[in-house]
């Protein structure tokens, strides 16, 4: 115990129930993530995992009422829909509420390395989905997050930018190494980018994964295919035809 | 799946040569967009009817003027000068009432929708006040104001200044809740919520006000215009009807309905510019 002590988790939930109105969503949950891991949260919808996240990101005013949890001072929430101000320019958008001198520059640094440099004074209106959602990436990693709270973020994108965006967020967190919490309800994404997968039922963390696939991970490896199949069957679906 | 959509989106946008257009507006469900100046085949149509009904003599002169007669009635009094005064003196009452009716409304609106005390305090007024017919307001505002200027500029104020609180209240207060969200992680000051976010939220909220606003202040003015005053487009109209001078009611007529809308699209062009942003690739 005294060992540990000495590095304290980044996020640390204690007991945390929440239910609105009658119905519970989260039940007595307990969670440490040590700071720079990359945790993905599964779950079927209603498990409670946008909940958490919601909780975690401070946006549940009621979260408190129960338990306690404790996350570092500088959380960013990345959101599924990019949540871009329709009527701030993109480079706005990004320095909306920044507080550094250099914003403008950082602002159009991170957007040249999530590569929509060249829209830095367009709207969000004339943007793709995928571009909104690099953008809403650039405005979280700006930042520097110490933890980057990310609800199903690539969940409405196609599934080909999806892919070139789970590339792009493993390349710009490589360095900064924020501690990560992931919702999402793909298996494949978790298995892709996370070090850790936790699987919410009913309200409950049911199960707590390792993920040992070696970096770049590759589908074809056992490994991954193997945890894939188990994730999707704790999630309810056999996977004999897929 | 992806093969399908590509040939369905194929057939849309190839059609057969000769026929361009025709398959996709025949195969659209709701209506396409209007070409421009077909806005106004509708009242064109009117005139004309009327027009013709007058110069065959369906519709005397001491029922309703042509619109020709009106037309060039209109031209007659703004050449020797009679009509300018009167219009100069109704767009200054109208226009000051606007003014003070959109700005009392804003304010208004603002305090309502961005604090509680607002809120508890202002909108349960302005909701009974909405109630009340701006026109059943007269006799006391006379008691109050007297029978001048100052008595009509205050009706038209009362009178635009419940829509504008209303849409730029209900604006404010429909704000996405998305957006309140991401400001609270952004950790953005009051202040920044309000420029940034609340503010430019509220603004189409606001622009609809304002095209209704534009043009009810030209309306309550003709009933006021009724009231001890020897200027003003209201009092030519209704001396016309003393002396039957049908043409000079429907010069009238037309002005206001030339300043409505002119005024609406006034409003439109700036709503257009501050509301650029909206504006994607596609449209």
């Amino acid at each position: 115990m005294t060992l540990h002590r000495a590095i304290s988790p980044a996020v640390a939930v204690r007991r945390l129930s929440r239910a609105f109105g009658d119905r519970p969503v989260l039940h007595d949950i307990t969670l440490n993530i040590p700071s720079g891991q990359f945790v993905a949260l599964l779950g079927e919808s209603g498990s409670g995992k946008t909940t958490l996240l919601r909780a975690l990101a401070g946006l549940d005013d009621d979260a408190r009422q129960s338990g306690s949890y404790s996350v570092p001072k500088n959380v960013s929430v990345l959101f599924q829909d990019a949540r871009l101000l329709p009527w701030l320019s993109v480079i706005d958008n990004l320095t909306l509420g920044l507080r550094r001198q250099d914003a403008v520059q950082a602002a159009q640094s991170m957007l040249d390395s999530v590569g929509i440099g060249d829209k830095a004074r367009a709207y969000p209106a004339t943007l793709s989905g995928g571009q909104k959602q690099r953008a809403a990436l650039a405005r979280s990693l700006l930042r520097n997050p110490d933890l980057l709270l990310a609800d199903e973020p690539f969940g409405a994108l196609d599934a080909l930018t999806r892919l070139k965006m789970h590339d792009l967020l493993l390349r710009l967190v490589e360095r900064s190494r924020p501690t990560i919490v992931l919702v999402t309800h793909d298996v494949d994404e978790a298995v892709l980018l996370a070090d850790r997968i936790l699987v919410l039922r009913d309200g409950v963390i049911a199960e707590d994964h390792r993920v040992t696939v070696p970096h770049p991970r590759r589908p074809s490896h056992p490994d991954f295919e193997d945890l894939r199949r188990r994730l999707l069957r704790s999630l309810g679906v056999e996977t004999e035809h897929i | 799946m992806n093969d399908m959509t590509r040939s369905h989106g194929g057939t849309l946008l190839d059609p057969a040569p000769g026929r361009t257009g025709k398959t996709t507006t025949s195969n659209r469900l709701a209506p396409g967009k209007l070409p421009r100046g077909l806005q106004l085949a509708g009242p064109v149509l009117l005139v004309v009817l009327w027009e013709a009904a007058a110069r065959l003599g369906y519709l005397s002169p001491h029922t309703l003027a042509a619109p020709s007669t009106a037309i060039a009635t209109g031209f007659e009094m703004f050449a020797d000068g009679t009509l300018l005064p009167h219009l100069a003196a109704s767009a200054g009452r109208a226009y000051a009432g606007l003014f003070l009716g959109v700005l009392a409304g804003v304010v208004l609106a603002l305090a309502s929708g961005l604090t509680m005390t607002g809120e508890a305090l202002i909108d349960g007024l302005v909701q009974i006040k909405r109630a009340i017919p701006t026109l059943a307001l007269i006799p006391l505002v006379i008691l109050w104001l007297g029978i001048g200027e100052a008595m009509k500029i205050f009706i038209i104020f009362t009178a635009v200044l419940v829509p504008v609180y209303v849409n730029t209240h209900a604006a404010l207060r429909g704000i996405d809740i998305g957006h309140v969200e991401l400001a609270r992680t952004l950790g953005l000051t009051r202040s920044e919520f309000i420029r940034n976010v609340a503010l430019p939220g509220a603004l189409p909220g606001f622009f609809v006000s304002l095209r209704l606003a534009v043009t009810l202040c030209w309306t309550s003015l003709v009933v006021l215009e009724l009231i001890n005053t020897q200027t003003g487009i209201g009092y030519l109209m209704n001396r016309a009807r003393d002396w039957g001078q049908t043409d000079i009611i429907v010069v009238g007529i037309l002005i206001y309905a030339v300043l409505g809308l002119l005024s609406d699209a006034a409003v439109r062009m700036v709503e257009a510019r501050a509301l650029s942003y909206r504006r994607s690739i596609g449209s």
